[in-house]
């Protein structure tokens, strides 16, 4: 067991996947808490068939595909924000009609272009070997800042997601703080997507955060908690992956759900609920 | 100039107007009641004066340099704190963010105004507590705290006793009271509970249907038509209200000489009031006296409201 574990880390490819699919966990685990406390848990589902729409185009197009389904999932981010705040569509039909559009787009390109190879297999269910080149950079990157800037706003975000009317009653611009929280979301959906596959993904942003709500009473120890749970989930997952040549998405979500057991029943028998 | 200054002020929901024409003033340190029936607008006038809302009409004026950031607001709660993992500690500390420019973290003052908010509305031993595991007065206290640690000048509370038993709501109006009279800040609240409103407020605004149907003082409010009307055989003659009488036996309906205001808040709503003797006689009655004095000479510009102060 143990030198499988070194020799799957003697790969290069397992390392980075390791080091970045650690740092999604964290960013998908600390946000995700303040998504599921404002009922926005559907949208990271949303955005992430979004970006398949996106990836589909860019790989028709030959282009970059994190470049084209960055900017892409972002707009869509925003949209549903406003979407939510103005229309009379209400959020959870809004998310449907426009996460199958995109899905609809998404397969009609694919299949007028290359058809269903790998590649498409791969945006759907995620998988390890798709994190390459200047992917892992851009991945790294982009969720540095996303923890930097989630970090430095965290006692706001705190405050719009307890208490929105509050906030903005007392002179805070909440809206400029709900805007911040769509753009971080879609970051993170996005680059989680080349891993994750875009089915999953939304299960690394709720996942970490109901478990940790089972046992923890404070926002920060639902943060710690749900960061924690989520990259020893992801690390699992991913041994698990190598070990038994399962795909890397599932099996980090197969761990997640059985992280949430054990702090289920951890919450009852100690009287919690 | 005044704290807040309202002017022919409505608000509507989808072209529905549920406020119309306010005209009122608030100055500092006053302690003003908001009461009405239900479905008054009571709380839409509150997020108005929060620009929570736009008006449909009129304008809020905002005096004294009195900016968002020195508002602190109670609101009626909402669904997502009820299950909110969220520490005492966390929920108090987040009404100092008003005060922090694009600081991110809390500063050690920040933190003391924080402990002495949660000291004064005794909550300082539930500070590591959950706030969904607490009791509906607790956490009423709470956000209290929350809301005197956002507050400078200026605090709006939005029915803060809804749903809390008697001795809660009691220890809860007695720390709002001490909050207006020590600190000085001016306090608006929205209530059902009129005894209370009378008891502790020093201004009463009182919402119909059909828009204001009185502002003024709290004694004049007693003396008034519109409170009688409202209250009906309930009303408690002014002088029961400072010396409350403890045989038990039901207070002696007192038939109270209706004031100047209360006559013309009756013409101008057209309510029938208890005291309907006849419009033209007090119209007559207007046009020879004098008109009483004021005790705040700001207002009296807006002649036809004259239930103003």
């Amino acid at each position: 067991m143990l030198h499988l574990i070194i020799e799957m880390f003697s790969y290069p490819f397992m390392v980075r996947a390791l080091l970045v699919g650690a740092l999604i966990a964290l960013c998908a685990a600390v946000l995700g808490v303040t998504l599921v406390l404002k009922r926005y848990s559907m949208i990271g589902d949303g955005l992430s068939h979004v970006g398949f729409g996106a990836l589909a185009i860019a790989s028709a197009m030959n282009a970059a595909p994190l470049a084209v389904a960055i900017p892409v999932v972002v707009a869509a981010a925003f949209f549903l924000l406003r979407l939510r705040e103005t229309s009379h569509v209400k959020g959870d039909s809004a998310i449907a009609l426009i996460s199958t559009g995109a899905l609809a787009v998404g397969v009609t390109v694919v299949s007028m272009t290359t058809g269903m190879n790998t590649d498409v297999y791969n945006y759907l269910f995620g998988s390890i070997l798709s994190m390459s080149g200047s992917d892992v950079w851009i991945t790294a990157v982009v969720s540095v800042v996303v923890l930097a800037l989630f970090i430095f706003f965290y006692h706001r975000i705190f405050a719009v997601t307890f208490d929105e009317s509050f906030t903005r009653a007392t002179g805070i611009p909440a809206g400029t703080y709900n805007s911040l929280i769509a753009l971080l979301t879609a970051l993170v959906i996005v680059i989680g997507m080349r891993m994750m596959g875009s089915l999953l993904i939304s299960s690394l942003v709720v996942f970490p955060a109901m478990t940790s709500m089972r046992l923890c009473r404070t926002f920060r120890s639902v943060m710690i908690s749900a960061a924690i749970v989520s990259v020893v989930c992801l690390l699992l997952g991913l041994v698990i992956s190598y070990l038994y040549a399962t795909p890397t998405g599932a099996s980090i979500v197969l761990c997640n759900m059985a992280a949430f057991f054990i702090y289920a029943v951890i919450a009852k028998i100690r009287g919690l609920d | 100039m005044s704290l807040l200054k309202c002017e022919n002020l409505s608000f509507a929901y989808d072209g529905v107007t549920v406020v119309n024409n306010l005209n009122f003033t608030v100055e500092e340190g006053d302690y003003l009641c908001i009461i009405g029936e239900n479905g008054a607008g009571k709380s839409t006038l509150i997020k108005g004066l929060l620009r929570l809302k736009k008006p449909s009409a009129g304008t809020v004026e905002m005096g004294q340099g009195l900016k968002a950031t020195e508002i602190g607001y109670l609101p009626q709660q909402t669904q997502i704190q009820k299950d909110f993992p969220a520490s005492v500690r966390e929920v108090v500390l987040s009404g100092c963010l008003n005060r922090m420019g694009l600081r991110p973290f809390y500063s050690r003052a920040e933190k003391a105004r924080a402990r002495e908010n949660m000291e004064a509305l005794e909550i300082l031993d539930l500070q590591d507590q959950c706030y969904r595991d607490l009791s509906g007065g607790q956490q009423q206290r709470v956000l209290l705290a929350r809301a005197m640690c956002a507050a400078q000048k200026l605090i709006l509370l939005d029915e803060p006793v809804s749903g809390l038993d008697p001795v809660a709501t009691r220890s809860l109006y007695a720390q709002i009271a001490r909050i207006n009279e020590k600190t000085g800040i001016t306090v608006i609240m929205v209530s059902h509970d009129i005894d209370a409103s009378l008891r502790y407020a020093s201004h009463i605004l009182h919402l119909g249907q059909e828009g204001q149907l009185f502002f003024g003082t709290q004694k004049e409010y007693r003396r008034s038509a519109v409170y009688h009307e409202f209250l009906g055989d309930r009303a408690v003659p002014m002088w029961k209200h400072e010396f409350p009488n403890r045989s038990g036996r039901p207070a002696p309906r007192e038939t109270v000489e209706p004031t100047e205001t209360e006559r013309r808040v009756q013409i101008h709503s057209g309510k029938k009031g208890l005291h309907r003797a006849g419009k033209k006689a007090v119209e007559q009655a207007d046009r020879e006296k004098t008109p009483i004095a004021h005790d705040r000479p700001s207002a009296s510009e807006s002649g036809e409201q004259g239930d103003k102060m």
